[in-house]
This record gives C-alpha cells, sequence and structure tokens, in this order.
C-alpha cells in the first residue's frame, strides 16, 4: 500500500497528465519529497523553501494540512493527499 | 465566448449585490469538456473582505470533489470587485489557476448598474471575451415550467 496523491489539473504537466499519483513517507515533507524523485519539479511548486505555498491547498483525507501540522503532519499508507489550488484574488 | 442561461446570469449577480461591500465569490459547474455552465454553487469568502476573496479551504475541497463525482469541473469562476471596475486585478491573474475556467467579474461599485465581463487567465495573461446570455435554462434545455422544481439529477459514480 502507499499514499494516494491527488493532482490538479495545473500541475498534471508533472505527472504525465496522471490525475492521482502514489508516493511513500511518514510526513508531508517526506512523501513530498519522495514524489518529487518520480515528478521533478513538483515539489518546488508546492512549497516554498521550508514552508507550504500559501495559495496551494493540501490536504490529508479531508483535512486542511495547515490545521493538522503543515510539512511535518504524519502521514501513514492508505491516507489520500488531496492537492488544489486555492481559488483567490480581488480588486487589490 | 461565454454562453450562460440567463437565469445563472442573474444569480451572480444577486450573489454579487447580497455580499456588497464585501466581494462575493463562487463557482457554475458543467459537464467537463462542455464549456456549458449548469449548476450555480456559491462560496464563502473566507477573507470577509472589501477587496480580497478565498474560497474557503474545506468548502472547496468538498464541492472540488463533488465535481469530480459528478465528471464536472469548474466552467465559470466568479467574484465581485465592489468599488472597482470588472477588470482583473494582478491579483486576480497572479492566482488564477484554472486555465480552462471562464473568469466571470462582477462589479457593484455602481448601485443600480451591474458590470458583467468575463474573461480567459492563462499563464498571467488576460484576455476578455464576449458574453452570450442565453434564454434558456442550463444545459440548453427549453426552459421548466414555473412552479416546477428542476428534475433531480443522479450524480453518476464513475
Amino acid at each position: 500500500m502507499a499514499i494516494e496523491v491527488r493532482i490538479p489539473t495545473i500541475l498534471r504537466s508533472y505527472t504525465g497528465g496522471a490525475k492521482a499519483v502514489e508516493g511513500s513517507g511518514t510526513t508531508l515533507d517526506e512523501l513530498l519529497n519522495n514524489l518529487d524523485a518520480a515528478h521533478g519539479g513538483l515539489r518546488e511548486r508546492l512549497v516554498d523553501g521550508e514552508k507550504l505555498r500559501r495559495f496551494v491547498n493540501v490536504y490529508l483525507n479531508d483535512e486542511d494540512v495547515r490545521f493538522l501540522g503543515g510539512l511535518e503532519t504524519p502521514v501513514k499508507d492508505g491516507d489520500t493527499v488531496t492537492v488544489l489550488p486555492a481559488v483567490a484574488g480581488g480588486a487589490r | 465566448m461565454l454562453t450562460i442561461a440567463r437565469s445563472l446570469y442573474e444569480k451572480i449577480i444577486e450573489h454579487a449585490r447580497k455580499d456588497h461591500p464585501d466581494e462575493a465569490c463562487g463557482v457554475i459547474a458543467g459537464p467537463i469538456g462542455s464549456d456549458t455552465p449548469t449548476r450555480f454553487i456559491p462560496m464563502q469568502n473566507a477573507e470577509r473582505s472589501p477587496t480580497f476573496y478565498r474560497f474557503d479551504s474545506r468548502e472547496q475541497l468538498m464541492v472540488w470533489r463533488e465535481m469530480d463525482d459528478n465528471d464536472e469541473e469548474p466552467v465559470v469562476i466568479y467574484h465581485s470587485h465592489t468599488a472597482t471596475q470588472a477588470y482583473p486585478s494582478r491579483t486576480d491573474i497572479s492566482y488564477a489557476s484554472e486555465p480552462q475556467a471562464h473568469y466571470v467579474l462582477v462589479s457593484t461599485r455602481d448601485e443600480s448598474e451591474t458590470e458583467f465581463r468575463s474573461y480567459r487567465i492563462a499563464d498571467g495573461e488576460v484576455t476578455e471575451e464576449p458574453v452570450s446570455i442565453s434564454q434558456l435554462s442550463p444545459g440548453g434545455r427549453p426552459p421548466y415550467p414555473r412552479n416546477d422544481p428542476p428534475p433531480i439529477r443522479v450524480p453518476s459514480k464513475a
């Protein structure tokens, strides 16, 4: 078993068009490093330095990882991680 | 060109007017590849701000999943500007992440007249497009008889 990661349309160029890919790790940080080995450049779109980018939402199962522990959030086999670009903007 | 049913066009304007002076935001989903907006989904503006909007992250996950299950995509992503024109700001352009979507902007700065414009935003480039308001009900079926609720759509699970 592995961890399923669901990829939004705009990042599927990194996954050869795949809607979901699989990876492994014990924390989100490890998982993203693991994914980056197979899908080079993906991590950089999600992480800026040591933190998740502000306008990318990453969910572990149903919860936004910002409310769990960010990159340090523990993950395990059978979990689903979903990536969605935040929908945001405004007059200023 | 964005072709949108009059009823959906009116719902966007109604939402924008209701939330004024805060920015209102939401999505109209439609079958993948159809380029036809059919299902109106008003979203909460997590920022509750007159100058900024951001979908609530949990609500967005629920809505995006539902679209996935229904083989839908966000055909229209709309928000309002409440004191400026209905043109994408630098912020709008830098956060736009659905290149296939029609980005609809509504301005409620004038009390009696609502500006309603549509754009494509991809790779930092904005292209305005014409808006055609269709008298048909969403999805092109003839209008439902008044007082008769629309048929319930059973989502097909893949």
